[in-house]
């Protein structure tokens, strides 16, 4: 992946900006519920275990596995140079907990299903900080 | 089996304007050819049609040519009287746009109604390559809603999402490239019986295995040519067969989506809303795989075809890709003549209502080089990842 890609950013909204600017101080945030403990992504205004509404924003460790992967070749967005690598993550806390991600650090055919991974965070500008994951222990 | 809502409503017209690339073509006018040619293939008037259902309507932010032409377009267009109608995105995949159909003659809002899906990717993508969702809008394009979490990461084409679930298939089954090959393949075989179809020219695994990839494990080959077209069915009153000049039978249909309404969180990412859909229509039917004459399967991109195989239970859960290796068993004189029109892959992105218009055709006889023997019943699925909806149809 180039440096700087050229990516579209989300647009930041009362129930996403947590997630969205969490990297600021390098941690990453998701929803949890109060009442029974469970996380939640992405965020929603109830939790889907308990169906309680005491949620809050949770640190957590950023660390991660690979569940799935794949190398893009194809240039779909201008500025976005592939190759690259895709990945849908489970973090470490919970499973099932899944967020869709780059994985950086490593060349793109590095990746494998069951790669152990942490967060990095990219300063996308505006705000955003995108959690983008490499190889542990890089 | 009690009581249907299937068996109150036919198939009685098949409709398709000229299928091409670039066309340059009005898609309107596209879309009234293939509807003018239904309405007269059920042995219809224009007046008869009292009922107009769509997919995906007046779409927005999706890739350009998405969307050919709305309901309201084809009503003023054809300056139909109208009993009822609808077009839009939100259910179960194209295919969903015929269950709503079905259902409104079901329950006695209207008689006759025509059904329509029109692509103008070809000429609306002009002559560059394939774009990613929100690529050449105007202005600063923000991601909302479930594309937030895709596209901020360059997974912006469906291309990247289900080949993501193709990748965990692999590693959970040992599905490999050289099987998933065979979709593609199969298709081209079938397509050049197919004076219709895009690429007829012969496709070799040789050709596939050494394609550019696209998002891995998809090459350029497991991935849908967009082309300008439309196709109109026409649904109507099982009470009206006698003024009919064709009546397919509706044995049943599923809609099931039973996961979460994502992409990347669909619990069993080697599974599809297919599996939901296709569990439901064989609750509805007497009817099993065993009893299928032909298979006219998703394939947007070539994995879909293989969750649509599983998820159907022509094969056990995994075994896809062994199922339709060496193509043997999915070619026109097989068990289960599968694609039969070419697909997607190579008659061209009619996305979604290809399969149903071909799975009626081979059931009327009408598919001249490529038509399987006798087949009495067929079923046609359409839509990938949390999208799917399947029809069974059987000949009357």
């Amino acid at each position: 992946m180039s440096n700087n890609p050229t990516r579209i950013l989300p647009q930041l909204l009362p129930e996403n900006e947590f997630f969205w600017t969490a990297g600021a101080d390098g941690r990453l945030r998701v929803l949890g519920c109060s009442d029974c403990g469970h996380y939640l992504h992405p965020p929603a205004p109830l939790c889907p275990k308990c169906m309680g509404r005491n949620l809050a924003p949770e640190e957590v460790s950023g660390k991660a596995e690979v569940i799935t992967f794949t190398i893009n070749h194809q240039p779909w967005i201008p500025g976005f140079e592939p190759p690259y690598a895709i990945a849908i993550v489970e973090l470490a806390e919970q499973k099932g907990l899944r967020v869709t991600t780059n994985i950086v650090g490593c060349e793109p055919d590095e990746v494998a299903i069951g790669m152990k991974v942490q967060v990095v965070f990219e300063d996308a500008g505006q705000g955003v900080f995108l959690p983008l994951f490499e190889p542990e222990g890089r | 089996m009690s009581e249907r809502f299937e068996d109150r409503v036919v198939i009685s017209g098949l409709g398709q304007s000229d299928v091409g690339r670039r066309t340059g073509r009005d898609p309107l006018a596209l879309t009234v050819d293939a509807c003018l040619g239904a309405i007269e293939d059920a042995g219809l008037e224009r007046d008869d049609i009292d009922g107009l259902s769509t997919y995906p309507g007046m779409a927005v932010a999706a890739a350009p040519g998405f969307s050919g032409a709305s309901a309201t377009d084809v009503q003023e267009a054809l300056r139909l009287k109208l009993n009822w109608f609808t077009g839009g995105l939100e259910m179960p995949g194209q295919l969903g746009s015929i269950v709503n159909a079905a259902m409104a003659v079901a329950t006695g809002l209207c008689r006759h109604v025509l059904c329509f899906r029109t692509v103008w990717e070809s000429t609306a993508q002009g002559g560059g390559p394939r774009k990613g969702i929100g690529v050449g809008t105007s202005g600063p394009f923000r991601a909302t809603g479930q594309q937030q979490w895709t596209l901020p990461f360059g997974a912006a084409s469906a291309a990247n999402w289900i080949a993501l679930m193709a990748q965990r298939h692999f590693h959970e089954y040992g599905t490999t490239r050289e099987q998933l090959a065979w979709v593609a393949l199969n298709g081209r075989r079938h397509a050049a019986l197919n004076p219709d179809a895009i690429y007829r020219q012969e496709l070799t695994m040789d050709d596939y295995m050494s394609a550019r990839m696209i998002s891995t494990p998809f090459c350029l080959y497991d991935c849908d040519v967009p082309v300008d077209a439309s196709t109109a069915i026409v649904v109507s009153s099982a009470d009206t067969v006698a003024d009919l000049a064709h009546s397919v039978r509706v044995e049943a249909v599923g809609t099931a989506i039973h996961d979460r309404p994502s992409w990347d969180q669909w619990g069993d990412l080697t599974t599809m809303a297919a599996r939901d859909a296709a569990a439901q229509m064989w609750s509805r039917t007497d009817l099993g795989p065993d009893d299928i004459d032909v298979a006219e399967l998703y394939d947007g991109f070539s994995f879909i075809t293989l969750a649509w195989l599983e998820a159907l239970g022509f094969c056990d859960k995994g075994q896809a890709g062994p199922f339709i290796e060496g193509g043997e068993r999915i070619a026109l004189t097989g068990q289960l003549p599968l694609n039969t029109h070419g697909g997607q892959l190579s008659a061209g992105r009619l996305h979604g209502y290809g399969f149903l218009h071909e799975a009626c055709l081979q059931l009327r006889g009408e598919c001249g080089a490529r038509q399987v023997a006798n087949p009495m019943v067929a079923v046609a699925a359409a839509g990938g990842g949390p999208l799917g909806a399947s029809i069974l149809v059987r000949r009357d």
